[in-house]
């Protein structure tokens, strides 16, 4: 993901990069050879020489508390890679530091970003979906399809593993779509190929609105070709069912949000999502980081994917993994 | 280049709108045969060049290709590489020592020479190379003349600025291939301009282009814009903006833009191809053969 962030920023007009780090040397020797970015291998180093104005994390999630925490007693606004920290314990401090110092904290939860989930947010708010009674959150992917070697995400203790890095977004997405997790009644963490960490989970989930749903998450699911993340929403005058391209809602009268109407409407990722300035990868990762840099010249607000929010997305991952049996 | 060229997504469940249609599509092309039998109804319409990614699957196509050349006499694939998801799900599993040490032919760290050398003197344009020579391997007797750079590599490339490694990739396909390189990319305007000043004259550039200005990054006018007043050879790729255009309205816009050598679409069904290419033919103002 570094890399692709780095591209993001480089192609940015309102950013001058003024330092890469990296601690491998394959990779930095690349980047200093045919970019023009200042390169380190020591972040210290880094941050001595370059004085940047913001800085974007993305290293093993073990890390992440540290790092921040430095960056935030040198005044520097930070953009972290999900998810934020490894222990929730570690993160409460870093929210208040954040917020006593009144620098612009951001973390990597893409999906909020893009006009599909955007979209189905309104649509909760309105309301119109009358009493929201369930819903299921969902991620399949092709991650870990083999029993393969071992990298610091297959390490439970480095942040790896399908909960942490890959069921993290749908967590935050109900988070934020419906009402924080409060806790998690019974959990199946699955290891279907990898030797320490889990492959899939499974939990029933209570919300702090006490709305209950299902979390369905497996990232060695081989039919699908690339992540697909969706929610089902079931109210008692409508369900919606997103993923990240297509919105599909259905409303039992006429009494819908505009643009809708009773029964099945159908809605595409090209009507809703706004075009970016440079694209790779998906539009919500320029979009998430226009929002960073908006916040940091102060010119835009600093409300979504906050590390409190995020912090709340990592105490849900903590209620998930005591609910095993 | 042709006016037409057919491309692979609908081979390879890349949908752009649905992720049901896309399982859908998996499951209708699960056989090659499958493949072979789409890509002959787009031959007999009169569309003779398959732009595909370097799939594992389109190996066996070529193989079918070898084997019938009489049939495929004036067939051409434009090869689009690195197939992206295999070198991302390898760089996340192996680190990129082991990705390399994965997919370049022969043993880096060993006995393959220049392999050998280019990995420990970090000659990485080397390294380009030998990726290139493996991805092209399943080519080998078939018709190439264009070969293209994929989308997340060219933008990857353009976003940290590296010119050199792009004029690198046009210059080694020329060498090698006897090929003409060309950039698929979500940035067209960017692009464009990034390689004015390089060695890459009028350059093959793939992109998005359609009218509800979906994945044109800085927007549709810059686009027309450039269109307009840039030299480079223009592919139009998403057209249908992923279905988000019905074919009419769509193709009548991008056949009314200047400078735009080939329009690129798939399509799974025989219908569907026929259609669009006499769309195309008829806002060409081509008679219908």
């Amino acid at each position: 993901m570094g890399i692709s962030h780095l591209a993001i920023l480089g192609a940015h007009p309102d950013v001058e990069v003024v330092g890469v780090c990296d601690n491998s040397k394959m990779m930095i020797d690349a980047i200093e050879k045919y970019s023009s970015f200042p390169c380190f291998t020591d972040h210290k180093k880094m941050l001595d020489t370059a004085k940047p104005d913001a800085v974007l994390v993305a290293v093993p999630t073990r890390f992440h508390a540290s790092m921040v925490n430095e960056l935030l007693d040198r005044n520097i606004h930070v953009f972290a890679e999900k998810p934020f920290v490894l222990k929730p314990e570690e993160g409460q401090p870093l929210v208040d530091k954040a917020k006593q110092k009144g620098l612009v904290n951001q973390v990597g939860y893409h999906n909020k970003f893009l006009g599909t989930f955007r979209e189905v947010k309104k649509i909760v708010e309105s309301g119109l979906l009358g009493d929201i009674y369930h819903f299921h959150g969902q991620a399949y992917g092709p991650v870990v399809t083999k029993p393969k070697s071992d990298t610091w995400r297959s390490s439970p203790e480095e942040g790896g593993g399908c909960l942490m890095d890959y069921a993290s977004h749908v967590i935050d997405l109900i988070n934020y779509l419906l009402s924080p997790v409060s806790g998690a009644r019974g959990s199946e963490l699955k290891s279907i190929f990898s030797k320490q960490v889990d492959d899939a989970v499974y939990s029933t989930l209570v919300l702090s609105n006490g709305v209950s749903g299902n979390l369905s998450v497996n990232w060695s699911d081989e039919t699908y070709r690339k992540m697909t993340t969706s929610i089902t929403i079931n109210g008692t005058t409508g369900k919606l069912i997103s993923d990240a391209n297509e919105l599909k809602v259905f409303f039992h009268s006429n009494n819908t949000p505009a643009g809708y109407s009773k029964g099945w409407n159908i809605k595409y990722l090209t009507d809703l999502t706004p075009t970016v300035d440079y694209y790779l990868r998906g539009e919500e990762y320029s979009a998430q980081l226009d929002y960073f840099i908006k916040a940091v010249q102060g010119k835009g607000p600093n409300a979504l994917n906050t590390f409190e929010s995020a912090l709340q997305t990592d105490k849900a991952i903590s209620f998930i993994r005591q609910a095993q049996k | 280049m042709d006016r037409i060229l057919f491309g692979d997504n609908q081979f390879f469940a890349v949908n752009h709108i649905s992720d049901d249609k896309s399982m859908a599509q998996s499951m209708k092309f699960k056989e090659d045969s499958a493949i072979i039998r789409t890509l002959d109804y787009a031959i007999n319409a009169g569309v003779d060049t398959f732009m595909c990614t370097t799939h594992d699957r389109i190996a066996n196509i070529c193989e079918y290709v070898r084997q019938h050349p009489d049939h495929y006499k004036n067939f051409k694939i434009f090869p689009c590489m690195p197939y992206a998801h295999k070198y991302a799900n390898a760089m996340t599993e192996l680190g990129i020592a082991g990705t390399i040490k994965q997919y370049v032919p022969g043993n880096v760290f060993g006995s393959f020479f220049k392999g050998g050398v280019a990995f420990l003197s970090k000659d990485y344009l080397s390294i380009m190379e030998l990726l290139i020579d493996a991805e092209m391997k399943m080519f080998k007797g078939v018709n190439t003349p264009v070969i293209f750079l994929q989308n997340v590599m060219t933008d990857m490339l353009l976003g940290m600025g590296m010119k050199e490694v792009l004029v690198a990739f046009h210059q080694y396909v020329q060498k090698k291939y006897n090929a003409e390189a060309g950039f698929i990319t979500m940035n067209m305007p960017k692009l464009v301009e990034f390689f004015e000043g390089t060695p890459v004259k009028n350059p093959i550039i793939c992109a998005s282009i359609n009218k509800v200005g979906f994945r044109m990054s800085g927007g549709k006018e810059l686009y027309e814009h450039t269109l307009k007043t840039k030299q480079f050879r223009a592919i139009a790729m998403q057209v249908l903006a992923g279905g988000a255009v019905p074919p009419k309205e769509a193709l009548e816009y991008v056949c009314s833009l200047p400078n735009i050598e080939s329009i690129l679409f798939g399509a799974s069904s025989k219908t569907n191809i026929e259609e669009t290419v006499s769309l195309i033919h008829k806002f060409d103002g081509v008679a219908k053969s």
